[in-house]
């Protein structure tokens, strides 16, 4: 197996971090309430954990193991900083939908997880390749679990993707029910726990039904060889 | 007795390396945010002088005035009127050095879930330019049908005064007056047409001095 595609792998999937560690559930469940935030929230998170994994990785070699998580800290708190004056100064209608979540990413322990966990330890292109996927996977559930409540709440999916595409995005709006009254939980905090809980068994049903297909062929192999 | 000493001085070897290494990430990290404050700060300015013009030309067209209203404010502070104890900042809108307008930010504090910041707009006469939402946490698909792009509902206010309606007519519609409820949510609005209702009586109380000229911000 390439040295890359574990990483692939468990960033994704088998190691998501929220379907599987369970980190970052604060922004997770705080800005899911359409697709759109969902997906500003989570390229934003994406960036912060390739630039924190990167220069954790960078300079892990000085990174001492006494301090390593006051460094860790100050770095990621730079580089949050960082992107959200960007934010400010390229995109700021989307910081007016997302600007008091932004600086909620130095408290998402998802990135101070993969410094701690990863990124110390590794050189600088698997710590690059992981904080993508790590970051990609994230994105993922924060788009799903999104569009999953914007769909119920208000019918519709990439409302407001103004926001993030500009002029582009008034035609991405899809209304999917006409005159669809709302389903107020789902948009409210509790609609979050609900939807993050379903994708979760809905992902924990998945690796079930790919273990059992797995063995199923090995042991009929054994069984023939046994006949044989 | 010589052991201790050497163990001594690793010790403090030990400490200073961890402080030196701990000042230049420090110096790193403040850098790197120095630099790009200072490549973003002109932008970020123009960004948000771009969203007020905006916001205030929602109200108020361009053909309306001729002075540079966004520098054209002073600060008011009435708490019992404006909902606030905070200073609110006053823009007026000048034609020919005649007044013409004055828009502020008044904030509704009995929502249903906190303070709403409005943007009102009243003519020189009386009547209002008209009201927007600048910012309010009320319930999503519920209490925010006073956003314009949910709803048109907030437009109502357009063109009223303290005499249209009067007095007993400046409440939502449950209590006797004649502005709109929508089902749910009657807080909200009850909310935004109390301090629509009192940023009229503060302009009323107080227009002769918020037009004047030499009334400038500090």
């Amino acid at each position: 197996m390439n040295r890359y595609t574990t990483l692939i792998q468990d960033g994704l999937w088998n190691n998501n971090v929220g379907l599987v560690q369970l980190l970052g559930l604060c922004p997770l469940l705080a800005v899911t309430g359409t697709l759109v935030n969902g997906l500003g929230l989570g390229i934003a998170t994406c960036v912060t954990l390739v630039a924190s994994n990167v220069t954790v990785s960078l300079t892990r070699h000085w990174i001492l193991t006494e301090v390593r998580l006051p460094i860790f800290v100050l770095l990621i708190a730079s580089i949050v900083t960082m992107i959200e004056l960007m934010i400010k100064a390229f995109y700021y209608d989307l910081y007016l939908a997302l600007g008091i979540f932004i600086p909620l990413i130095v408290t998402n322990c998802a990135v101070i997880g993969r410094a701690e966990a990863f990124a110390v330890k590794q050189p600088v292109d698997r710590a690059f390749l992981d904080g993508l996927m790590m970051g990609l996977g994230f994105t993922l559930v924060l788009v799903m679990l999104g569009g999953l409540r914007e769909l119920l709440g208000r019918g519709t999916l990439f409302d407001q993707a103004e926001l993030l595409f500009g002029e582009f995005g008034y035609g991405l709006k899809i209304t999917l029910f006409e005159n669809y009254r709302g389903f107020l939980l789902a948009i409210l905090p509790p609609g979050a726990f609900f939807g993050l809980g379903l994708l979760i068994a809905l992902k924990n049903a998945i690796d079930r039904r790919l273990a059992r297909r797995a063995t199923q062929p090995f042991s009929l192999a054994i069984t023939q060889q046994q006949t044989s | 007795m010589y052991l201790d000493i050497e163990s001594k001085t690793v010790l403090e070897v030990r400490i200073i390396r961890i402080a030196t290494i701990l000042t230049l990430f420090a110096i790193l990290g403040s850098g790197l945010v120095t630099f790009t404050y200072q490549i973003t700060a002109q932008h970020i300015a123009a960004n948000e002088r771009a969203t007020l013009l905006r916001t205030l030309n929602a109200l108020i067209s361009q053909d309306q005035y001729d002075n540079d209203l966004f520098n054209d404010f002073i600060w008011v502070q009435n708490e019992e009127l404006l909902g606030t104890e905070q200073p609110v900042i006053l823009y007026r809108a000048r034609k020919a050095e005649q007044p013409v307008a004055v828009l502020f930010i008044p904030v509704a504090p009995s929502g249903y879930s906190g303070a709403i910041r409005l943007l009102v707009g009243i003519n020189y006469n009386g009547t209002l330019l008209g009201v927007r939402v600048i910012s309010h946490q009320e319930t999503p698909g519920l209490g925010d049908y006073i956003e314009t792009r949910r709803s048109n509902w907030i437009l109502d206010f357009k063109g009223r005064s303290l005499t249209n309606p009067n007095e007993s007519g400046w409440k939502v519609k449950r209590d006797g007056g004649v502005f709109d409820q929508l089902t749910g949510a009657t807080i909200t609005p009850r909310a935004v047409v109390k301090a629509v209702h009192q940023a009229l009586l503060f302009y009323q109380q107080q227009r002769p001095a918020l037009f004047n000229k030499d009334n400038v911000a500090p």
